[in-house]
């Protein structure tokens, strides 16, 4: 039974580490967005066209937060 | 879970119920042909597709009105991001492109009425969906280019040693694509209901305690903002999809750089 | 928890999606979920290629032509009415010189009127002028004469007052002879 309680203990501990990640893609998606941002001020008639850019980065940002957050979910629900 | 918090405060959580599939008549076992919340969910999803884009754009007028000028617009929207992105020769796949897009962004819309079921939360449809756009890009590229095809991989203006290396990255990177294109769809929209649902636990906290005299507003305030997010998110999440899509189509048709 | 977990887990394939796992992962609701995405996608793919995709580019096209044709019909008009700017400042040219024309005409017109009229003025006022004249001769003759009378009067009375005796004639003479001089 204590053997149990670690296990969840240490289910619990995963996730909340695995959400560090969800922190880590908050900081990627900043550098993408605050670098495009520095980029668009420099030369706004190029901006227009590099939205989709913008967007393409912004998910692959953002898709290893997901997969972080993911994780959490999979130690505290499905494991 | 959700016994030791009613034990502590009388709070439930119950954050992924709402991604509960059940059949809709009956407690009969799920078969592949039941009618479920899936399938009530997705015909909802196709009625406000015919209603926008049959019944709004009925008139054909000239000028248009308000519904079918909405209707145009999104047709136009992806039809320049197909041209733009994957070239006039991606043109001729706009329909599916479409098809997947208006899927996604009324799933993801309709998701957002409170009570309601998002088939796009679900890793198994947008798995197909992924794993759809992944298997005919690759055929697609194939077929129209045959072994060039494979030129996408073996980088020229990259120093000969180094070349394999950059291949066997290249190759995992081809292959995680569908997963990581899937996985962004369903874990964005499933993260941003989940976190609504936390929240929503805790907003009844001032039946319980007087701590709550904080808490309830101050969650009810968060539910606000993170919707309004989720709305941006529901549209992002469709356009980004939509993107990838329009990226992986141009790899196909040209896989040489 | 953890024991719950996999009896649920055990007996999800018979009771669908069990409260603690998560129901994406319930693999007994794939084949439905799948089978209603085909079913939905193909829907959503025919609606689009058969009904709405054709009518919106239908309309599109329309659009099109009716923008093309109305800039068309508008640079005719344009250029009609450029044309009609320049017959208006033609006749506006036109209408000026007529109407300097007779503003000229007018002016002559009346400047004869003007001068007959002066002439006829000059006429009278010169008739008038030769009757005053006339007149004033005929008041200062007639004052000469009463001058000379008084004169001749007042010279008798004067001779005779001063004991003389003289004679009219003489008397009248001698007045004349002065007043002459």
């Amino acid at each position: 039974m204590e053997l149990v309680a670690a296990a969840a203990m240490g289910k619990f501990i995963g996730a909340g580490l695995a959400a560090i990640g969800s922190g880590a893609a908050a900081i990627g998606v900043g550098a993408v967005a605050g670098n495009f941002l520095a980029g668009a001020l420099r030369n706004p008639s190029a901006a227009g066209s590099q939205t989709a850019t913008l967007f393409i980065g912004l998910a692959f940002a953002e898709a290893l937060g997901i997969f972080s957050f993911l994780v959490a979910l999979l130690l505290m629900f499905a494991v | 879970m959700a016994a030791e918090a009613q034990s502590e405060g009388g709070l439930v959580f119950h954050p992924l119920d709402q991604f509960k599939i059940y059949s809709l008549f009956g407690e009969n076992p799920i078969q592949w042909y039941t009618p479920t919340n899936v399938t009530l969910w997705m015909a909802l999803a196709v009625f406000c597709i015919v209603g926008l884009f049959v019944f709004g754009t009925r008139g054909r007028s000239v000028i248009p009105t308000r519904v079918q000028s909405v209707a145009e617009l999104a047709d136009g929207f992806i039809y320049k991001m197909v041209e733009d992105v994957a070239g006039c020769e991606g043109v001729k796949y706009f329909p599916y492109i479409f098809t997947v897009f208006l899927f996604i962004l009324f799933s993801n819309f309709l998701g957002l009425i409170p009570g309601s079921f998002t088939p796009t939360s679900h890793i198994a449809v947008t798995a197909i969906l992924g794993f759809g756009v992944f298997i005919c890009v690759t055929v697609l590229g194939f077929v129209l280019n045959g072994a060039h095809f494979l030129g996408l991989f073996w980088m020229k203006d990259a120093p000969l040693v180094l070349r394999p290396i950059i291949a066997v990255i290249e190759l995992i990177s081809y292959f995680v694509r569908p997963v990581s294109h899937s996985i962004r769809l369903a874990g964005n929209i499933m993260a941003g209901h989940a976190v609504i649902k936390v929240f929503a636990a805790f907003a009844p906290m001032i039946l319980i305690s007087g701590i709550g005299i904080v808490v309830t507003p101050v969650s009810v305030l968060a539910i606000t903002a993170i919707y309004g997010l989720e709305v941006l998110v529901a549209f992002i999440q469709a356009y980004v999809f939509t993107i990838l899509t329009c990226v992986y189509l141009k790899d196909a048709l040209h896989p040489a750089h | 928890m953890v024991t719950e977990t996999t009896v649920e887990e055990a007996a999800g394939a018979a009771h669908g999606a069990g409260s603690a796992g998560m129901p994406q992962l319930d693999f007994s609701t794939f084949p439905n979920q799948i089978f209603w995405l085909a079913v939905t996608l193909v829907v959503i793919y025919f609606v689009m290629t058969r009904i709405s995709l054709p009518r919106i580019g239908g309309v599109l096209a329309e659009r099109k032509g009716v923008i093309t044709n109305d800039l068309e019909t508008a640079e005719k008009l344009k250029q009609k009415a450029v044309l009609a700017e320049a017959a208006y400042n033609d006749a506006l040219a036109r209408a000026r010189v007529e109407a300097a024309k007779i503003v000229g005409q007018a002016r002559a017109d009346i400047q004869k009127d003007l001068d007959k009229a002066t002439a006829k003025a000059d006429a009278k006022i010169a008739a008038k002028v030769v009757e005053s004249e006339k007149r004033i001769n005929e008041i200062r003759a007639g004052a000469l004469e009463a001058v000379t009378a008084v004169a001749k009067n007042t010279a008798k009375e004067l001779v005779s007052a001063l004991g003389g005796k003289a004679d009219a004639a003489s008397v009248n003479a001698a007045v004349s002879a002065r007043l002459k001089g």
